[in-house]
């Protein structure tokens, strides 16, 4: 997908300057286009450190854990039907933990050991259990309290409160994920419905 | 002084006292922890080349501006900002892809300009949608992933639209 995205984005700029005749601005923009890539990291990378050092001591501490026994009763509410002493209810709720957290690289080990465990205990074959989509739309909303990367790169463009947008991020993402999460529950009773109007 | 300010300050004030009653080796710890994140970030660093390549050119080539004109009239009636599209489209297909394009907003229009407020928002409030369930399906033996993708592509719908609705009620535009 992202080969077909890339090319379509490259030949349409390049269709489009021939003809519109800014060519001049396509050319430069091929040769900076690498350093500015370089200087984003750059920009980046320093705040990313930083937080991956803090975060990593809120894990080592057992802050992280803390925050997984604070979640554990709302996820028994979301994951209906999952025994909550199981092996795939502590990897849900670990993996939510650092999500929230923002340790992107603990977090995606931990649900990929939360779907495999899923996948053994519901024993679902080839189809998608509504648990495992719930896990996955957990993960592709972004639940992080703290968006420092894009706090960094506000202040790096001269943002006078890069952090003013923090109860609008924490709102907006606790609306998609109930979006989210409304959606996995409304299409599966539908999905359920129509099965038992079939037997 | 910005009650967000105190956001940060406090938060890294309980992880130490909390690894210090913990008897966490601080300086070890968060060494590791920063080493993790920079070789992520070196680990990154290769498709951001490439995803900047594409957008730089599409920005430069005045592509970028002809389709925001186009689309613009369309997104404005849910409130999102012309500027905000390609962000809102790339979003969930590449991390890198958006990070690019926010880094070229927020040079172009001011961080705490009302479009830089809502790109600002929308990227800190959605994930790499399509990246993320390739992930976790590939991982299990699963092959139909039933309504994952439309039910995750509504919330970053939501996203979208209240991102921009979200500033303009809280931040006031």
């Amino acid at each position: 997908m992202i080969n077909y995205i890339l090319s379509a984005l490259i030949i349409l700029s390049c269709g489009y300057a021939f003809f519109s005749g800014g060519v001049d601005s396509l050319s430069n923009a091929v040769i900076t286009s690498g350093s500015s890539a370089v200087s984003l990291m750059l920009t980046i990378l320093g705040s990313m450190a930083t937080w991956g050092g803090v975060m990593r001591l809120a894990q080592a501490s057992g802050l992280t854990d803390k925050i997984t026994m604070l979640i554990k009763p709302f996820l028994k509410i979301v994951f209906r039907g999952l025994d909550s002493s199981s092996n795939a209810f502590k990897a849900i709720a670990m993996n939510i933990a650092a999500n929230i957290f923002g340790l992107g690289n603990a977090a995606t080990p931990l649900g990929i050991e939360a779907m495999r465990a899923l996948e053994k205990e519901e024993n679902c074959g080839n189809v998608a259990s509504r648990n495992m989509l719930l896990l996955t739309v957990f993960n592709t909303s972004s639940i992080e309290i703290i968006p420092t990367t894009v706090a960094t790169l506000r202040l790096a463009h001269g943002s006078n409160s890069p952090l003013d947008i923090l109860p609008c991020v924490l709102l907006v993402s606790v609306a998609s994920l109930t979006v989210s999460i409304l959606c996995v529950y409304i299409f599966d009773t539908k999905n359920s419905a129509r099965r038992k109007n079939k037997e | 002084m910005n009650l967000s300010s105190l956001v940060i300050p406090l938060f890294v004030l309980i992880v130490f006292v909390y690894c210090i009653c913990k008897k966490v080796d601080i300086f070890g710890e968060f060494v590791k922890g920063a080493k993790d994140n920079i070789l992520i970030g070196f680990d990154i660093l290769p498709s951001l080349v490439a995803l900047m390549l594409a957008v730089e050119m599409f920005k430069a080539s005045g592509a970028m501006t002809a389709i925001t004109e186009l689309i613009s009239p369309l997104t404005e009636k849910i409130g999102l900002p012309g500027e905000c599209v390609p962000l809102a489209l790339m979003r969930p297909v590449s991390g890198s892809g958006a990070l690019s394009i926010l880094d070229g907003i927020l040079e172009s229009h001011s961080p705490d300009s009302y479009i830089g407020r809502v790109a600002s928002v929308l990227l800190g409030s959605t994930e790499t949608t399509f990246y993320t369930i390739a992930v976790y399906f590939g991982a299990t033996k699963v092959g139909k992933t039933r309504h994952a993708l439309p039910s995750a592509l509504a919330g970053d719908f939501t996203a979208f639209i209240l991102s921009a609705l979200s500033v303009r009620l809280l931040l006031g535009g």
